[in-house]
């Protein structure tokens, strides 16, 4: 096993649109565990892409396990995901190791459903909610060459309205 | 000595004032970072790292036809600053009610007293001439945790002032 190097913005290729996964093999085993291995060694990190280490293929890894007192899923290895459906919305501050020093605010859905092979192949249903929910649709938008840079929302706007109209 | 001076302006807000004194600090070679911009009561104003090797009296110079020319006031002072030096709020906290002297100074203290630090403050004045309501977003760190601060949450919320603390639960992915 090994920790990756992670690629930082501005580097473009972080642009780049991943491409599903075709075998499940040694191969592939053998960079889940890399894959998982530099997202434990981020600092806090608790989900990762695989294009955040410079390899294209539409796979992510999510464990939100370590927070307490939230609901989630274990460690979720997604391979070729797909999101089937989207409920409320909800701002939080996100970071992400490749955009260091600096965190914003985004929108996501606050509860999601998906879909996506686990390492054997096999298709897996999932049930998201809250910071997991937000942790993978922000590693999924990676697959997509979309970062949180991308969907940022002003501070100054958006906070209170949304509490108006709750 | 850090070459970093922070430059603060305010003038009547009108269209082009980023655009021209960014522009003629661009042309005199001085390089930007970290700035806070905003509408204030009419006026824009401005807080802005300016990097450069240049005097304060150049710096003056570099930008004094537009500030004459737009009516601006603005002045340059040595700073001691880097960047990537960002803090991570861990608490957001809002203020609101109806307008009256002192709520800033009753909530902030509280919030100072319960070990606050405040990264970031925005307020509003908005409803009516006749009915004003004060909105303030702070965010911050609270550096003795999150039980001191929900008592001092308790004692701002006084004469009809709505305060709604939320933990600011960063997601590094």
């Amino acid at each position: 096993m090994a920790v990756l190097d992670i690629l930082k913005y501005p580097d473009e290729v972080l642009k780049q649109i991943s491409e599903p996964v075709e075998s499940f093999d040694n191969e592939l085993l053998a960079f889940l565990a890399d894959l998982e291995e530099t997202m434990r060694a981020g600092p806090g990190g608790v989900g990762i892409a695989a294009a955040q280490v410079g390899n294209f293929r539409r796979i992510a890894i999510v464990d939100v396990s370590a927070k307490p007192k939230i609901k989630h899923n274990g460690c979720m290895i997604l391979i070729n995901p797909e999101i089937k459906t989207w409920d409320g919305m909800k701002i939080g501050r996100e970071g992400c190791m490749s955009v260091p020093d600096y965190t914003g605010n985004v929108i996501r859905a606050e509860k999601i459903t998906l879909q996506a092979c686990n390492a054997k192949g096999e298709l897996c249903d999932y049930e998201c909610e809250g910071y997991e929910a937000r942790a993978v649709q922000h590693e999924l938008d990676h697959l997509d060459g979309m970062l949180f840079l991308d969907r940022l929302v002003s501070r100054r706007t958006d906070l209170f309205k949304r509490k108006k109209y709750k | 000595m850090s070459e970093w001076k922070m430059l603060t302006l305010v003038g009547q807000d009108k269209p082009g004032i980023v655009a021209k004194i960014t522009t003629a600090l661009f042309d005199a070679g001085a390089k930007l970072g970290e700035a806070s911009m905003m509408r204030l009561g009419g006026n824009f104003t401005i807080m802005l790292m300016v990097k450069s090797d240049q005097s304060i009296d150049q710096l003056d110079q570099s930008i004094d036809s537009v500030v004459k020319a737009m009516s601006l006031t603005s002045s340059f002072q040595n700073i001691e600053a880097s960047l990537h030096q960002h803090e991570i709020p861990d608490t957001r906290i809002t203020v609101y009610g109806a307008d009256r002297p002192g709520i800033v100074s009753k909530a902030t203290t509280h919030l100072l007293d319960a070990g606050f630090n405040i990264l970031d403050l925005e307020s509003d004045v908005a409803g009516s001439e006749a009915e004003p309501i004060y909105i303030m977003h702070i965010e911050g760190i609270a550096a003795h945790g999150s039980d001191a601060l929900e008592k001092a949450v308790e004692q701002i919320k006084t004469n009809g002032v709505n305060v709604d603390m939320t933990p600011i639960d960063v997601m590094i992915g």
